[in-house]
């Protein structure tokens, strides 16, 4: 009796485990197959470029102010913190350099996906995820449009266009706040903080990499939040769930892939 | 000619081990009002789904003038798509486009007609539903009776063969009802085109279906003129027409026996 419940209950769960494998497998799979319909159908997106410069206004310029002032927050807080330990060894005129590498190679695109997924791949899983449950994207269907060259492409290209953008805005106002707190308020030599800089970051190793990086950010957390909304089941409580799971697959990705990509870009 | 529009024939559909359809016979003449009629859950509107190729049936096909549904690649259905309007039971409106862009969406994506010619027929199909003044509002500020008014319009914006609705009359007051109950016949007539309508409404279907078929239990239950329904002695079709509350269609839902689940419910809570 013991014997069979026990057994009973490990089926059980090892049926469970094998269910949520099976079904993380073709999300994985249906997701997959969206990104390659996605740019099959992208021709649209360009050819009507309009279609895609209005979700390039509500994903990118819409992001801009929550940018913009992290921006300027995580850039001060750098040059205060950067500033403490520098001085200690004499060499707090590095302060600009280490602000502006520390935001080019990794803040800057890290925090604008973070902050990217938050305010636009929410936005965008809510915004399909409710087009589906009030047949939306069923009328388009019905009408002979596909739905994937109308709605997904311009909104996955907007995505992908925006965040190298945004990462860019994201470093530069972040060591424009790390100038204002570096050499007004604590008062850093102005030549040393801009010299250093400009000596110490690289074109290619510094600013390309940081940009690859935002631009491959931009494809996951675009991809994930149109995913998302286009799997949510047609229900308010699907729909809440598939904005919850973008913030949440969206940031563990991008701090995933930055360590990737941060490894293949120190080795190469 | 055919002189169907549309043909059902031995149609079988079921998902998730469940046969919804079970060998459906089915015809729609061009230029009648033909309503699809049952209770809620007996796959009316899959039926609809269907006929637009959004699903494929398990057995038997779907044609839509003479082209096999099931059978075309996605250039094939769209191009039989574009013979369709359909009506959805919410308006399925663009609430991001105002009135005017939603009704000039499919001839902004399916045709090369310059804005004015659209500005035109716009304006011309919002006249016919009687909304012309209404052209700049969004579908937010719009009545339930409005957005559905204006969703007819967007189905009949390219001048289709086949108007579908889905629930046309579902959730309006008796004003709005008449108005939509108007349109679809008098749209139907001016276009010259065949509706199919998913209803069940009875009153307003019998109203304006030339033709009516009745589906219950995945099968054609009964068929014909609203008069002759209204006759019929079929019990089915009497419970459904004068609205009985109990009798094929049962009241309950399918249970185990009501006194040894209240008793073994009671020995349980007890153990």
């Amino acid at each position: 009796m013991i014997k069979s419940k026990l057994l009973n209950s490990l089926t059980r769960t090892l049926g469970g485990i094998g269910y949520r494998m099976t079904e993380r497998i073709w999300r994985l799979g249906a997701g997959a197959r969206l990104f390659f319909l996605t740019i099959f159908y992208s021709g649209e997106s360009f050819k009507r470029f309009h279609l895609t410069l209005r979700e390039i206004y509500f994903t990118g310029v819409m992001s801009l102010l929550i940018i913009v002032v992290s921006a300027f927050f995580v850039g001060m807080v750098l040059a205060l913190q950067g500033y403490n330990t520098l001085q200690k060894y004499g060499s707090s005129e590095a302060i600009g350099v280490l602000v502006a590498l520390s935001l080019v190679r990794e803040l800057g695109p890290v925090v604008t996906a973070l902050l990217f997924a938050g305010r636009a791949g929410t936005a965008i899983t809510a915004e399909i995820g409710l087009m589906k449950t009030t047949e939306q994207l069923s009328a388009m269907e019905m009408m002979a449009v596909n739905p994937i060259a109308r709605v997904i492409a311009p909104r996955f290209w907007a995505g992908v266009i925006s965040m190298p953008i945004l990462a860019t805005l994201f470093s530069m106002v972040g060591i424009l706040g790390g100038y204002i707190v570096a050499v007004p308020l604590i008062g850093v030599d102005d030549g040393a903080f801009w010299s250093q800089m400009q000596a110490n970051v690289d074109f290619r190793l510094d600013i390309v990499n940081g940009l690859i990086k935002s631009l491959v950010f931009g494809v996951a957390c675009t991809m994930i939040a149109l995913f998302e909304g286009f799997d949510a089941p047609p229900t308010a409580e699907g729909v809440s769930r598939a904005t919850t799971r973008t913030v949440v697959i969206s940031s563990l990705t991008v701090l995933a892939l930055d360590f990737v990509l941060t490894s293949f870009m120190l080795v190469i | 000619m055919n002189p169907n529009i549309v043909e059902i024939d031995n149609l079988s559909f079921g998902y998730k081990g469940r046969l919804l359809h079970k060998g459906i016979n089915m015809v729609f003449p061009r230029g009648k009002v033909v309503a699809i009629m049952g209770g809620s859950g007996s796959g009316k509107t899959t039926l609809l789904r269907l006929i637009g190729g959004q699903i494929k049936p398990s057995k038997g096909e779907v044609r839509v003038d003479g082209a096999v549904v099931h059978q075309q690649d996605r250039d094939g259905i769209y191009k039989l798509r574009r013979k369709m309007g359909m009506l959805f039971q919410h308006g399925a409106l663009f609430t991001d486009l105002s009135v005017f862009d939603n009704v000039a969406f499919p001839m902004r994506e399916l045709t090369d007609l310059p804005e004015s010619m659209i500005r035109d027929l716009v304006l011309m199909k919002l006249n016919a539903v009687g909304l012309r003044g209404a052209y700049n509002f969004m579908p937010t500020e719009l009545s339930g009776g409005m957005a559905r008014r204006v969703a007819l319009a967007r189905a009949v914006a390219l001048d289709p063969n086949i108007i579908m609705y889905d629930e046309p009359f579902a959730g309006l007051d008796p004003i709005s009802m008449a108005v939509i109950c108007d349109l679809i016949r008098s749209l139907n007539d001016a276009l010259g085109a065949t509706s199919i309508i998913v209803s069940h409404d009875v009153k307003e279907t019998f109203l304006i279906a030339d033709y009516v078929y009745f589906v219950a239990s995945g099968e054609v239950a009964a068929e014909g003129t609203p008069h002759d329904l209204m006759q019929s002695t079929l019990p089915f079709v009497h419970q459904f027409v004068h609205g009985e509350k109990d009798g094929p269609v049962p009241f309950h839902y399918p249970a185990s026996n009501y006194q040894a689940e209240l008793l073994g419910h009671k020995s349980a809570k007890s153990n």
